[in-house]
């Protein structure tokens, strides 16, 4: 297989894949294929040639951090979950109920290579003693979960989950619980509460789960992400791992690009690289030669990067540094047309949708705060709000319950720092700047461009565009106006025009 | 020199000072052993420890969010402070999201001057329009005839829903939807009456402010009063006199008979009666009902029938063990027989002219009075039943100054009451009552001592085995429908077996029934109410004289004057009554 040409564009040349190593190269649904490409040697390494507290010590070293969001580092999880009483009850749970808007991270992982997340939760099970293990999925992924299904058999099968794995004496099984579409179900806690067969709301911590998760008993929740890097951790050495990325943040990471730029999808990319190299040579630019406005990173719990911040690396330091967060991995890029009003307002929109209605701040701050950016992209906005909403979106990150509710106020927050004239500009100037938020908006005709041809009131949906009784010097017709009353602002006449004559403002 | 297994203990610090509380407590405990109150709504301890309100939130050093006290644990070496400005910002902004969902009709709100959220919104100083927005709006559920929901009012903190799932174990209400959107329901959005709700009320006394209360009988009370034609008869159940004292400022465990009696007068009653007397007639009748299932080989253990609510969880939960269950009316029930049978007949008067009210610390007995085979004189044996708080709010619009009113006593023929039918109100009592019977029915003498400490107590269950002469009565009370579940579950799989069996609905039994006053959280967190209420009870029987049920003069009239003897056919048809066999839902 001649790999050169593809690896060489510039699309994959900035690119290290390793959790997405196996993806669209071995077929998911053929253990075998898997097994040629090492599957199950670090399975095999740590039961036969490493005690669990070697294993621990070996994930820690690596550096691996928790890819699902909070970059708590892994290895220290696994530790907190070790000890006991031996014949202790525990459980490893893989968390793949992604949920981020357009972000596919763990499905193309669990479709694609769903053994080499199987493998590292029997080696998680090994590390901490536990020899039952559930991967919650989100029941939108039907590929993901036939994959795993047959995955699971197949494993079982080969020996590989079961009764006394390797002739070890290990034992270790995994369930599929799948998840009924609540985004909350991805907080660890919810997600627990979920497997239980309760009502997915997330309960306080402490008790962590490695003290107290899975049906009491010490629990270690992992992402679909974190877990495709263990077994090659296991192989390749703590050493390998580490030499990729920062100083804090080790390794890969996966980011799903989209928005405004030229190539979208998957990238996998070292820990550290800038903004401006994802977007600009992997992501091959904006298109139509527009300007780069801001990236939202972490989904609907994240922040926006500036311009100015376009050289920063890539790592969880710096992300939180500029109020931002990795989060899963979502990656969408704005141009001058987004409003960032308008962008806070939809990502806030959706927390408001998902939050469980447990604690106060989430379930009527949210949406309080969402009420407030109505206000402001209606032109009804007053500097006050402003106050109110910065004041409110504080307290809501402060003294929520859960993530969810504590990173909800980020893409506001976020965009209160860095786009704060725009805020302004909707409620002093009652002006769209990117001319995005449809109440803000005029449509006119600059008459004196008007050629009089009258296809833009015949495409208007609300009869909205008329003929004056002015000509414009060297024109036959008279030209037409707009009847802001009546406009809905769909924009079709400004698409008819051919001459330019019609204005968005 | 032994040292005793002291509690561990950690050096943590509040508001600057230095503190050594035992771990493993909260935050919460720990400032209340520092002598800092930090406020509470969504936390009931055991039953609801949720840290969903946030209310109770506090700054702990080196923490980025707050923490809910509630729940946060104490460690070695914690800062925690409750009282900066970020903490008092914090507390009024939450109070001010709740008011901004909360219908503020205050003034004619039913847990006006006694809301949880009124008070804490006094002291943190909130502006209640300051985050007002778009709201549901909710229709009352007012389906069943013992509670009305107003979900306009609710502040989501799941007290109802915990008393209902963690302490009853029934688990009919929850939340539904989620967001903004979540309110408290059943499944499916089905009313509360087409569920298997028992009709307890321990939501309502949970609730802290008023999304959920008794249905409101009052106002066909003071009809019937004001009607010249009806006969208008009220009786007190033996709890209300040990609970009713809370609704005008006596400090609970307060025994206020005299005062509520002497305000029952003042509120236009034909007759002010003494339910224990009823009491002491159900005693009779069970008792007779006890040694005959016991000597002609009846359906046992005999299970006590005086608690609707238990009444109705068997009917739904436990059906195979309806035949059990003592086919005795329950006291309430039985006095409104007597009335309009006996009563009625000695002086002449309809039994459709009569109107029996009876003050009661139950919700569920709303529903009893509605069920079939309750009405001995072919109309309904009881035709109001008012929970205490009720009877409370009546003597207050009529302008009767409680606590200056002088102690009086209830009317003849049925002011008597004996202390086993006193101690009905608490757990085990009615068990005790039948015992101080049937121990001397058998043995043919006088006890020496009245006293059965075993079945005494708040405990869930309660064990006891009587060796009675030569018989053997194995015994067990349960209260709270939970400890009904592992008491009857303990029998249904032969673990466990007896004679007799009592039990109630509420946990402690009625002094902590759904009808009674309702505590603020920080009340009942601290106290125990049911234990304090209970004592009451115990306190009127051990200085009584009369202390045993078949000494009361007034039953034994009843007796010699219309039903003959306990069980007979004529009691029969006026004191007992049947059951049904319900489903779940």
């Amino acid at each position: 297989m001649d790999n050169t040409s593809i690896l060489s564009t510039r699309f994959y040349g900035g690119q290290k894949r390793v959790a997405l190593r196996n993806c669209g190269i071995i077929d998911p649904e053929n253990i075998d294929e898997y097994i040629a490409v090492d599957g199950y040697q670090a399975l095999a390494k740590v039961l036969t040639q490493m005690t669990p507290q070697q294993v621990v010590d070996e994930i820690t070293k690596s550096g691996l951090r928790g890819r699902g969001g909070g970059g708590f580092p892994t290895g220290r999880k696994w530790q907190f979950a070790m000890g006991g009483e031996p014949g202790t009850q525990k459980y490893v749970v893989c968390n793949a109920d992604e949920g981020d808007p357009g972000a596919f991270m763990d499905r193309s992982v669990l479709e694609g290579d769903p053994h080499s997340v199987i493998e590292a939760m029997a080696i998680a099970g090994y590390a901490i003693g536990a020899s039952e293990g559930y991967i919650y999925v989100r029941a939108e992924y039907p590929v993901a979960i036939k994959r795993l299904e047959l995955a699971i058999k197949s494993a079982r099968e080969y020996g590989f989950l079961g009764k006394n794995i390797f002739g070890s004496g290990f034992n270790f099984d995994i369930q599929l619980r799948l998840g009924a579409g609540a985004f909350v179900c991805g907080e660890e806690t919810a997600l627990l509460t979920s497997i239980e067969g309760k009502r997915g709301e997330p309960r306080p911590r402490p008790p962590y789960p490695a003290v107290k998760g899975l049906f009491g008993c010490p629990t270690i929740i992992n992402n679909v992400e974190t877990l495709a890097c263990v077994a090659q951790i296991i192989n390749k050495g703590a050493d390998w791992f580490a030499s990729m990325g920062t100083e804090k943040s080790k390794g890969t990471k996966v980011f799903a690009l989209g928005g405004k730029i030229t190539n979208t999808g998957l990238i996998e990319v070292p820990m550290g690289t800038t903004l401006r190299e994802v977007i600009y040579d992997i992501g091959g630019g904006i298109p139509g030669g527009k300007q780069f406005k801001a990236a939202q990173t972490g989904g609907p719990s994240g922040g926006c990067i500036p311009k100015e911040h376009l050289d920063a690396p890539i790592d969880y330091e710096n992300l939180s540094a500029i109020g931002c967060i990795m989060g899963s991995g979502g990656m969408i890029v704005m141009d001058e047309d987004n409003c960032m009003v308008d962008i806070a307002k939809f990502f806030l929109g959706f927390t408001v949708d998902e939050s469980c209605g447990k604690c106060t701040p989430c379930r009527v701050g949210t949406k309080r705060m969402l009420e407030m950016l109505d206000k402001i992209t209606s032109g009804n906005g007053e500097m006050e709000d402003l106050k109110r909403l910065e004041e409110l979106a504080n307290y809501v990150k402060s003294c929520s319950l859960c993530g969810l509710g504590q990173t909800a106020p980020n893409p506001v927050l976020s965009t209160l720092r860095f786009f704060r004239d725009e805020y302004i500009a909707h409620i002093v100037e009652k002006r769209c700047p990117a001319g995005v938020c449809k109440d803000l908006l005029r449509f006119t005709i600059d008459r004196d461009k008007c050629i009089g041809c009258g296809m833009c009131s015949k495409v208007c949906p609300s009869n909205a565009i008329y003929v004056t009784d002015y000509t414009a010097p060297g024109r036959r017709k008279p030209s037409y106006a707009i009847d802001p009353e009546k406009c809905i602002k769909c924009g079709a006449c400004r698409d008819t025009c051919k001459f330019g004559a019609i204005e968005k403002k | 020199m032994e040292k005793s297994a002291a509690t561990e203990m950690v050096n943590i610090k509040i508001n600057g000072r230095e503190y050594a509380v035992p771990s493993g407590i909260t935050i919460l405990e720990a400032a209340r052993i520092a002598g800092i109150e930090i406020p509470t709504l969504c936390y009931l301890k055991d039953i609801n420890e949720i840290g969903a309100c946030r209310i109770c939130l506090v700054e702990v050093k080196g923490s980025r969010s707050m923490c809910a006290a509630c729940v946060y644990p104490v460690s070695e070496g914690m800062e925690v402070f409750t009282n900066t400005p970020r903490v008092r910002a914090a507390r009024k902004m939450n109070l001010e999201l709740l008011l901004s969902i909360h219908k503020k009709n205050c003034l004619s709100c039913i847990r006006n001057t006694s809301c949880e959220l009124q008070t804490l919104c006094n002291e943190y100083g909130v502006d209640d329009e300051y985050f007002s927005g778009e709201n549901r709006e909710y229709q009352l559920d007012e389906s069943t005839p013992f509670i009305v929901r107003d979900n306009n009012k609710c502040i989501l903190c799941r007290r109802c829903t915990a008393a209902c799932s963690n302490l009853q174990e029934i688990g009919v209400i929850g939340a539904e939807d989620r967001g903004f959107d979540t309110h408290i329901g059943s499944p499916f959005e089905m009313k509360l009456a087409e569920t298997s709700c028992v009709g307890c009320g321990q939501c309502v006394v949970a609730c802290p402010v008023g999304a959920l209360y008794e249905k409101d009988d009052t106002q066909r009370v003071l009809d019937a009063i004001d009607d010249p034609n009806k006969y208008v008869v009220i009786s007190a159940a033996p709890s209300v006199r040990a609970t009713i004292g809370e609704c005008f400022g006596y400090p609970p465990g307060t025994d206020v008979e005299g005062k509520m009696v002497a305000a029952m007068k003042r509120l236009g009653f034909d007759g002010v009666y003494n339910l224990n007397f009823a009491a002491d007639l159900t005693i009779m009748e069970e008792g007779t009902e006890l040694l005959h299932r016991l000597e002609n080989g009846g359906k046992l253990p005999l299970i006590t029938s005086c608690s609707p609510g238990w009444i109705k969880y068997c009917e739904h939960y436990f059906p195979e063990f309806v035949d059990n269950l003592s086919t005795c009316k329950s006291p309430q029930q039985m006095f409104g027989a007597v009335i309009k049978t006996y009563f009625a007949e000695k002086n002449g008067i309809a039994p459709e002219d009569i109107f029996v009210v009876s003050c009661i610390p139950c919700t569920a007995k709303k529903f009893e009075i509605g069920r079939d085979g309750q009405s001995a004189a072919g109309v309904p044996d009881v035709d109001a039943a008012i929970t205490t708080r009720e009877l409370a709010r009546m003597i207050k619009s009529a302008g009767i100054n409680f606590r200056e009113l002088p102690d009086e006593e209830f009317d003849e023929p049925f002011g008597i009451g004996s202390g086993a039918g006193a101690i009905f109100g608490a757990t085990g009592g009615v068990m005790e009552a039948a015992l101080r019977t049937v121990a001397e029915i058998l043995l043919g003498e006088k006890l020496e001592k009245l006293d059965f400490y075993d079945v005494r107590g708040t405990d869930g269950i309660k064990r006891a085995t009587y060796k009675i002469g030569d018989r053997t009565i194995r015994v067990a009370a349960a209260s709270g429908t939970a400890n009904a579940k592992r008491l009857l579950r303990a029998i249904e799989s032969g673990e466990e077996s007896y004679e007799f069996v009592e039990i109630m609905c509420c946990p402690g039994g009625c002094v902590n029934g759904g009808g009674q006053p309702t505590q603020p959280a920080s009340v009942r967190n601290k106290l125990d109410l049911p234990a304090l209420r209970a004592s009451v009870l115990y306190k009127a029987d051990s200085e009584m004289d009369l202390r045993r049920s078949h000494e009361n003069s007034a039953v034994k009239r009843v007796y010699d004057e219309y039903f003959g003897e306990p069980g007979s056919h004529r009691a029969h048809e006026v004191l007992h009554t049947f059951y049904v066999k319900r489903g779940i839902y």
